[in-house]
Parts: structure tokens; C-alpha cells; sequence
């Protein structure tokens, strides 16, 4: 299973300089780019050792069209939770939904696997993923940046995960849920068939009446969190800057004029020589 | 609490001892506290630890509260004194060999055990990949709010909520989150945006151990190896000087004078995201709301036009120095000096500049000291 978010692309978010408010009109939605390395890591998977890719999503019933670009790409099923119950939730109440929807799934046929994207690049929580694996009990492996093995007989996966300052590899049973980073894969284009199958398919669609749910622990009731403001950010402070002329037509003088005065101050003169020092340490010395 | 039943996590909560009979669920007010997750690798701490410890002590003043810190691992109890020296009351202190590594099943149910013992008003974490992890699975088994990447937190002086605020969209807007009916309130916070308290040694607190009744064979997640990573250059989130390029840059190329300039600084290469975005440079070397936050004592932005997201990871830095072709571009706003000009020009010309005041300052001092001890010093030349 893999879990699928439909975003704004937040590189094309604009703000209304009047209003300060987020300019949504013509912002283009896209698959969670994060979650489509989650998707191309499945359907490799699905390649290898068999199996069935289905993808999920929560969301507004536009979301649909999230969730047919992944058929497009190869997904099997796709299913959309969408419900104004559902509106609102946090990342708490959005794992307890997709949860709930997961194990329906798993009624049917097994599910050994659930991925998704290390974090969604609108909400950048990374929240959602755990809070799921927690729930189904699964063991959790979050930042997997490839998947070194799987063994079905042992059932074992074996995960390379990405942390702040190095690799582990490590070890655990399955079912698991995976979260990727960008690095595990390329993503594909989609084959023909599957983008012709892609045009005409519908997502299976689950209200809150077809699922096991508690309502009391869905949308803004569920969710301990609320936004109590939203604003603008603004530079903390601006800066008085000490423009130095000509660095146009007289780079050389200009950037003399600069160091000088940069130098001229003792941490900055401090810092360089110290990381000198440093750097030349690190490379082993040889200066 | 209705999650109880249906939202009633199944991770690791599962097997953990309930409350002895049907006590009543405590209330708001029982929860009395800052707590700061002290995040270490094999003993090894996280900096970020030591910034929430800072911050919690600021925060505990408008609560009247204590500061603890919570350290689990094994054979970890020396950065018990380090918490204490940065300014934590308490640290509650897990020590077994079930806790070498970070694995989030045994992690998390030890912190669970913690809160639900003690219950902490507030709980930080780091917002690194340890951190993120264990946080997402407290909250859920806890059912309680948790807040990422914060940028800023406060006590709201009437109810004493923590408000929270984070970036959203890519750094493109702020909110102010709330927890306003559940405890304890959880958040993450990255590294490097709240500043290193001072660290004062001797300083003492007190140590509370506790115990934890987890064995290996409970846990299924083995660390095989641990691999760390090799970085170019000196890393971004240790150096003192920072000199980042942008989409003026050009192309992968153009990056040769960026680092030019940082090797004569001694400084780290950074980037912005769109000349990561163009595969210029590794995202390793991101500066900005989606890469890394940075905060030193000079920060030399180059062709970088300055985005909310960029400035959002390094407008803490002591000095900014922007150098731009277009007199327009935000970045000269957040700087304290500029130049408007090629970087093409500009940059060699600043290296070259930099080179040799250090050349002078280092033969200066060489000449000092050569001085001091009868002019031996010159076989260093």
C-alpha cells in the first residue's frame, strides 16, 4: 500500500501582498513528490516479488486526480477517503482515518508493506507515516533511502536509513511501514497502457460510512492541535546594509573595500583563521 | 478521552502496565513541567538537545515550572552533568542495554512510560530524524498534539498555552498552533534556531533513574551498521562562516569560485534550493526552510536573489554579506553589507582579497611569535 498526498507545489505558492494570504487560485496540485518515490519504490517491489500496489489518499474529492496520475504510473487500485468529516484533521486524526481505511484493505488480502513519503512538502510534518505504523502496530522505519533486501520466507526487510550525519542499515520483521526520501529511486514515466487505463479510471471512493470510525477522533474534533493564527512571514529584521559602490563597474576595488572591512572585524578574522585550521586538520593536515 | 478506544494506538503502547485500578484520567492540571528529549547517537549528543534546554529555561520562567531532560541509553548517564551544566533542573535517566541505539519501538515505550508517570506540560524534542521519529509515536500513543519544526514558541500569558509557531508551504506562510485540551503539548524543533545557552560548569540537579522492563527479544528492528557520511569541505552546521551560492552561480561550474572563496575562509559551501533544484550542487549543501537552518558568525550569499524560504534558514547569522547583479533582489534588505555586482567578478576578486589579509595575518603572527621565542619561528614559512 503506499499513502498519497495531493499538494499545492509549493515552489509556485505565491502571496498576496494586500492581504498577506496565500494566493491559491493557479497554484498547480501535484502528487506529494516525496510520495511518488514512494509509489516507483512499490510498484519495483511489485515487479520483483508479485503482489498488488494500491494507493490511498485523504483528501477533497479533486484529489481524485492525484490518485489517477499514480494509476498512471502503475498503481493497481486506488482509494480515495473523502468526507467533510474528515475535514480539518491533524496529523493525528489523518493517521487514525487512513489507519482505519488501511484495515479494511487488509481484511481482504494482506498487507505486508505500507509506504509513503518522508513528509508532504505542504504541512513538512513527517507526522502522518509514524502515526500510522504506531497504530497498526507495524514496525516503523523512517528516511529509508534504499532498500538493501527483503526476504518473504523470513519475513525480513532490510533498509538503509538516511540520518543527519551518516547511513544505518538495519534489520526488521515485517509488515512495516516505510517512509522514503528522495534518494531511494528515479521515477519513471508511466507505460502507455497504463496511462490509457489512467484516463478512464475512477478511484474507488470511502466516505466515513465505509469505514470502522470513531467520528469523535476524525476532522476538528479529533485533532488536538488548531491553528490559531497564520500570517506572513517577514525578514526578522531588516538590516541596515552598508553597500559598497561601484561593484559594477570596479569589482576588484569594491570586493578589497569589503574584506577590509570584514576582516577587520575580530570574529570574523577569528572564524577564518580557526576554520583554516580546522579544514586543514580534517584533510589530513598537508597544508 | 474518546481516542481511548478507537483511536487507541496498538504500537508500542501494546503490553505497557496500565494504571493500577480505574483512576480517574488526570486533568489539564496534573501535567506540571518543561521536559527537553536529550537526543544522542552512541553518547554522542545532539547540539540541538542543549538549544531546548535554553529554551525550556526561558519558557519555564512564564510557567514557573522546572526543566527536565529525559536521556535514555546505555552507559549514558555522563551527559546527565552536561544537561544539568546547560541549565536542567532534572534528568530522568533510563539506562539499559536495549537502549544502545536509537530504535523507536523500545524508545518510545520508555518515553511513553515516562510521561504517563511524571506528566510533563510541555515536551521538546529536536527536529531531526531521531527526534521526528520518536515524537510521531509518542503523540500517537499518547493521543496528544504534536507541533513540527518550530520556529518559535511562547506561553500565552492567560491559559498558559504553548503557542507554537512553524513554517507551512514551504516557508511561504506561518502558523500559530495550539493545544489547547490535551497533555502534554509536544513539539519539534530544529536545530539551530534557538541560540546555545551559556554552559556553566559544576551546576548540579537531580538525577531520577528509572527502570525499564523491555528485553532484546521484544524488539525486531536490528542496527546492522552505521555508516557516516563523508562531506565535502567542512560541514554546514559547524562552521562559523557560511558562503552560499544561487541560481546566479550559473551551472555547476560556477560553483569553483564559491568555494574558492570558502577554502580561503575556511568556511562551509551552501546553496540555495533552486541551484540544488538544477543538481549544481548536493542537497547536503541546502540552506532554507527545506534544507538546512545555519547561524554563523558571517553568512556570504552569492547570486542568491533571497526567498522567504532561503532567508527563513540563515537571517539568525551574525553578519550577512549579499552579493547580487540586481540592486532589487530581497537579500539586500536582510544584509549588512552588499555589493551590486557580477559574483563572477566579484567573488575571485574577494578570495583573492581574503588570501591575502590572512597571508599577512598569519606571517604576522608567525613574526610574533618568532619574536617571542629568540626567531626561531621562521621554519614554519
Amino acid at each position: 500500500m503506499v499513502c498519497l498526498k495531493q499538494v499545492p507545489d509549493t515552489t509556485e505558492v505565491k502571496i498576496d501582498p494586500s492581504t498577506g494570504t496565500l494566493v491559491r487560485a493557479g497554484v498547480p496540485s501535484i502528487v506529494n513528490p516525496y510520495d511518488g518515490h514512494a509509489l516507483e519504490e512499490a510498484l519495483r517491489l511489485r515487479d520483483r516479488f508479485g503482489g498488488r500496489v494500491t494507493v490511498i489518499s485523504m483528501g477533497p474529492p479533486q484529489a481524485a486526480q492525484a490518485l489517477k496520475k499514480a494509476v498512471s504510473y502503475g498503481a493497481d487500485e486506488a482509494i480515495l477517503l473523502t468526507d467533510r468529516a474528515f475535514a480539518g484533521s491533524d496529523t493525528l486524526a489523518t493517521s487514525y482515518i487512513l489507519t482505519q481505511a488501511i484495515r479494511k484493505v487488509a481484511e481482504g488480502e494482506p498487507v505486508d508493506l505500507v509506504l509513503a513519503g518522508k513528509m508532504a512538502i505542504d504541512g513538512d510534518t513527517g507526522q502522518v507515516g509514524p502515526g500510522i505504523a504506531t497504530r497498526l502496530g507495524y514496525e516503523q522505519l523512517t528516511y529509508v533511502c534504499g532498500i538493501e533486501s527483503i526476504d518473504l520466507e523470513k519475513r525480513e526487510i532490510t533498509v538503509w536509513r538516511a540520518l543527519g550525519d551518516g547511513r544505518e542499515l538495519v534489520r526488521t520483521r515485517l509488515p512495516a511501514l516505510l517512509t522514503v526520501t528522495d534518494e531511494i529511486n528515479d521515477i519513471r514515466y508511466g507505460s502507455l497502457p497504463d496511462q490509457l487505463r489512467a484516463a478512464r479510471y475512477e478511484p474507488i471512493t470511502w466516505t466515513k460510512d465505509d469505514l470502522d470510525l470513531d467520528l469523535a477522533s476524525c476532522g476538528l474534533k479529533g485533532s488536538p492541535t488548531t491553528v490559531a493564527r497564520s500570517f506572513t512571514p517577514q525578514a526578522r529584521v531588516k538590516r541596515q546594509t552598508d553597500l559598497i559602490p561601484d561593484g559594477m563597474e570596479r569589482p576588484r576595488e569594491a570586493a578589497e573595500a569589503l574584506a577590509a572591512k570584514l576582516f577587520g572585524r575580530p570574529t570574523v578574522k577569528k572564524a577564518a583563521l580557526e576554520g583554516r585550521k580546522l579544514a586543514a586538520e580534517a584533510s589530513g593536515g598537508e597544508s | 478521552m474518546l481516542e481511548e478506544t478507537a483511536g487507541a494506538p496498538r504500537g508500542p503502547a501494546e503490553g505497557r502496565p496500565t494504571e493500577e485500578g480505574a483512576k480517574p484520567s488526570p486533568s489539564k492540571e496534573d501535567y506540571k513541567g518543561i521536559w527537553v528529549y536529550l537526543e544522542h547517537a552512541g553518547g554522542v549528543p545532539a547540539p540541538v538537545s542543549w538549544e531546548l534546554i535554553g529554551e525550556a529555561r526561558r519558557l519555564a520562567k512564564d510557567l514557573g515550572a522546572e526543566v527536565s531532560a529525559v536521556l535514555l541509553g546505555h552507559g549514558v548517564h555522563p551527559l546527565a552533568d552536561e544537561a544539568f551544566a546547560y541549565g536542567a533542573d532534572r534528568v530522568f535517566l533510563i539506562e539499559s542495554p536495549v537502549l544502545r541505539d536509537y530504535r523507536t519501538r523500545p524508545y518510545a515505550r520508555a518515553v511513553v512510560g515516562l510521561v504517563e508517570k511524571h506528566r510533563p506540560e510541555v515536551f521538546l524534542l529536536g527536529a531531526t530524524a531521531q527526534g521526528r521519529d520518536l515524537a510521531s509515536t509518542v503523540a500517537t500513543t499518547l493521543a496528544t498534539g504534536l507541533t513540527a519544526d518550530c520556529t518559535s514558541l511562547d506561553i500565552d500569558p492567560e491559559t498558559r498555552d504553548l503557542r507554537q509557531t512553524r513554517p507551512a508551504f514551504g516557508g511561504n506562510i506561518m502558523a500559530t498552533i495550539l493545544c489547547k485540551n490535551r497533555r502534554p503539548q509536544m513539539a519539534t524543533v530544529r536545530p539551530h534556531i534557538m541560540p546555545m545557552p551559556e554552559r556553566r560548569e559544576g551546576r548540579r540537579g537531580e538525577i531520577v533513574p528509572e527502570s525499564f522492563g523491555m528485553t532484546e527479544d521484544e524488539v525486531a528492528a536490528k542496527v546492522l551498521r552505521y555508516v557516516r557520511k563523508r562531506t565535502e569541505g567542512i560541514p554546514l552546521e559547524q562552521a562559523d562562516i557560511v558562503v552560499s551560492g544561487g541560481r546566479g552561480v550559473g551551472g555547476a561550474e560556477g560553483f569553483a569560485v564559491i568555494r574558492r572563496l570558502a577554502d580561503a575562509l575556511g568556511a562551509a559551501v551552501g546553496a540555495s534550493r533552486a541551484a540544488v533544484a538544477n543538481g549544481w550542487i548536493g542537497q547536503d549543501h541546502q540552506v532554507g526552510q527545506t534544507g538546512q537552518t545555519v547561524r554563523p558568525k558571517l553568512y556570504i550569499a552569492c547570486g542568491i536573489s533571497g526567498s522567504i524560504q532561503h532567508l527563513a534558514g540563515m537571517q539568525s547569522s551574525d553578519l550577512i554579506v549579499a552579493i547580487n547583479k540586481d540592486p532589487r533582489a530581497p537579500i539586500f534588505e536582510a544584509a549588512d553589507y552588499g555589493i551590486v555586482g557580477d559574483l563572477h567578478q566579484v567573488v575571485p576578486a574577494l578570495a583573492e582579497a581574503f588570501e591575502r589579509l590572512i597571508k599577512e595575518e598569519e606571517s604576522g603572527a608567525a613574526g610574533r611569535a618568532a619574536a617571542d621565542d629568540g626567531g626561531v619561528g621562521e621554519e614554519n614559512q
